[in-house]
């Protein structure tokens, strides 16, 4: 690894993960940057869930380095995991307990003081506009609803670094704009985004983008310097052009 | 600095509470099943259909049949006047025994050293035909020696007393042995349910990208069916001593004591499924696969471990629920003392503490475990 700067919230050099002879994530360099909202953008199936479970610590790489936050993802995961957020791709709060309950229950097992957690909740529901359903069964909300807790019970502990799987599959495009908004806004507060998707619009929203095809990444830069360096009016165009050719 | 445990313990009770359905059966089926088996399946046999064919007709073989209508545990069903009629008897399921006083009876009564009746049984249900064959057998020792009035002596007598439970109850002795089952069943399954079912919804991935520690989550839910399965043996035992009159004779601290390590050790056993299974499917019949039969068949709880074949004998030596049996029908049958069954309580303590011990090992936060 060439730097343990402080200025990369994630470095990752020819990070593999094989699950038996199937190779999911081949040989993928890159780095992000503090602040910065990364963007990954790829079809199902492209690897991107793989390496966010990688980055958090839920499993194990192959071969190849990684840091995130400074830390070894080989040695560090119990380190890495305190200053670390993750919503999954799969809606993962508990049904039967409250909107308050979720979020006194994953600020808890993030060991957070009684007071400070209070607080925290407080803030959060303010954030995300949640005060009217505190009380609610979380069973009963909206698909929407549900994001913003789940992003809510992510964030409950301020980690450095927010890892957001698909979070906005199954979300009206109101509440995924209310979603993005969210998430500037964490950016602008200095928390880094590490984000996978594939809706387009969204790719648009990202500082950077990696573009990832059957568990390589085929491109990388901002949408700008993309969109310009394929000769393309938009991302999505960007992308059929690049995963096209190597499909054929 | 809030112990993280203690969140897993606060959402684990929530669960339960939010769950009343799981809750009622968690109290409700115990019950029944006691219900049941005190009332409905009971190994005591009463009023066993009997016909009698007397082919002496005399005075001491009418001594003999009324002697055998007065006692509760006979019925005579039919009085047969051949041999012939004894086939057709049995087809129709008019009687499951028949009593054959031969011709000779009174005569060989008072003068030969010894005299025989025939007992033909159904043995269509070898374990009815068992018991009532006994009952008959010593229902007879008994009034041949009133009807020969002393010519007969028996040279060897045996007189029967039985301890700890005199009238031979079922109840008495099966609602230890339930309790056993019951605490096993409710503890495992609860528990091995509770963190597959995390694991399917996927709620666990989201704890293990947490700092949390394999033991916190462990223990945190745990915890929660500790108490749950406490209630829950509480109110058998009382619905059981109540409503049945099962004795407790002895210290009922002690009883208390002994199950609560018993229930530390199922626990350890659903959460050592758990942690080995991955869906609740799974889970659940590898806990019925694993505590159920063995708690029903190999604890000594039916069928005596002794009459078992040597290597059933050897498995029978990680039953857990042999071990509370033990305890259990010792202090409640027997008002037996700690230091009586204070070695059962070390196994368990060992059981127990081993599984959860290779289960928190085992317990990977990551989803290659």
């Amino acid at each position: 690894m060439k730097s343990m700067d402080n200025a990369y919230s994630v470095e990752v050099n020819d990070l593999t993960k094989k699950f038996g002879r199937f190779v999911a994530v081949d040989h993928i360099s890159f780095y992000v940057q503090d602040g910065e909202i990364f963007g990954f953008l790829g079809a199902n199936g492209a690897g991107k869930t793989t390496t966010i479970r990688m980055l958090c610590g839920l499993i194990r790489p192959t071969s190849g380095q990684g840091r995130v936050e400074g830390l070894d993802i080989f040695t560090q995961t119990e380190a890495i995991k305190q200053d670390i957020g993750y919503m999954s791709q799969k809606f993962s709060l508990y049904d039967d307990l409250t909107v308050e309950e979720n979020l006194v229950f994953y600020g808890g097992i993030y060991g957070m003081p009684s007071s400070e957690l209070s607080l925290a909740c407080e803030a959060v529901i303010q954030r995300m506009d949640l005060v009217s359903q505190v009380k609610k069964l979380t069973r009963s909300l909206p698909a929407g609803w549900k994001q913003r807790l789940a992003l809510s019970c992510a964030i409950l502990h301020q980690p450095k670094i927010l890892f957001l799987d698909e979070p906005t599959g199954g979300v009206d495009p109101i509440s995924r704009r209310a979603f993005w908004d969210a998430i500037h806004q964490l950016a602008e507060g200095g928390t880094t985004i590490f984000v996978t998707t594939h809706y387009m619009d969204e790719a648009e929203y990202c500082n950077r983008l990696s573009i990832m095809h059957e568990g390589r990444i085929i491109a990388l830069g901002s949408p700008m310097e993309l969109k310009d360096r394929y000769q393309q009016p938009t991302v999505e165009q960007v992308f059929i052009d690049l995963v096209k050719p190597a499909k054929a | 600095m809030k112990p993280r445990i203690v969140a897993v313990l606060q959402k684990e009770f929530i669960h339960i509470w939010r769950d009343p359905y799981s809750l009622l059966i968690v109290f409700l089926f115990p019950m029944m099943m006691i219900l049941l088996y005190g009332y409905a399946i009971t190994f005591d046999i009463k009023y066993i259909p009997l016909a009698i064919l007397d082919q002496d007709r005399s005075p001491a073989s009418q001594q003999l049949v009324e002697k055998l209508t007065s006692s509760n545990y006979f019925r005579i069903t039919a009085r047969l006047q051949d041999r012939r009629a004894i086939e057709p008897g049995f087809l129709h399921r008019r009687m499951s025994a028949v009593l054959v006083i031969p011709p000779d009876f009174d005569r060989r009564l008072t003068s030969r050293p010894e005299t025989s009746v025939q007992l033909i049984m159904d043995g269509a249900n070898a374990n009815t035909a068992m018991i009532a064959m006994n009952y008959l057998k010593s229902f007879l020792t008994r009034t041949t020696l009133e009807l020969n009035q002393g010519l007969l002596a028996t040279p060897l007598e045996i007189e029967p007393r039985i301890w700890y439970n005199p009238d031979l109850k079922s109840t008495h002795f099966v609602v230890p042995g339930l309790i056993a089952i019951l605490m096993m069943m409710i503890c495992a399954m609860l528990t091995s349910l509770t963190i597959s079912r995390e694991r399917e919804t996927g709620t666990l991935e989201q704890i293990f990208v947490s700092p949390i520690r394999p033991v916190e989550i462990i223990i945190g839910k745990v915890a929660p069916y500790i108490l749950l399965a406490f209630l829950d043996a509480m109110a058998i035992l009382g619905f059981s001593h109540w409503v049945f009159g099962v004795p407790i004779r002895g210290s009922l601290a002690l009883l208390v004591f002994f199950m609560l390590i018993y229930i530390y050790a199922s626990l350890s056993l659903g959460v050592f499924i758990s942690s080995r299974t991955r869906t609740q499917q799974a889970a659940l019949f590898a806990a019925m696969l694993g505590t159920l039969l063995p708690s029903v068949l190999l604890s000594g709880f039916v069928f005596p471990i002794a009459s078992m074949p040597r290597v059933l004998q050897w498995v029978t030596y990680i039953v857990p629920a042999k071990y509370f049996l033990i305890q259990a029908r010792g202090v409640m049958l027997k008002g037996v003392g700690f230091d009586y069954l204070y070695l059962p309580t070390v196994f368990l303590l060992i059981f127990g503490t081993l599984l959860l011990a290779v289960s928190v090992k085992r317990f990977k936060t990551n989803l290659e475990g």
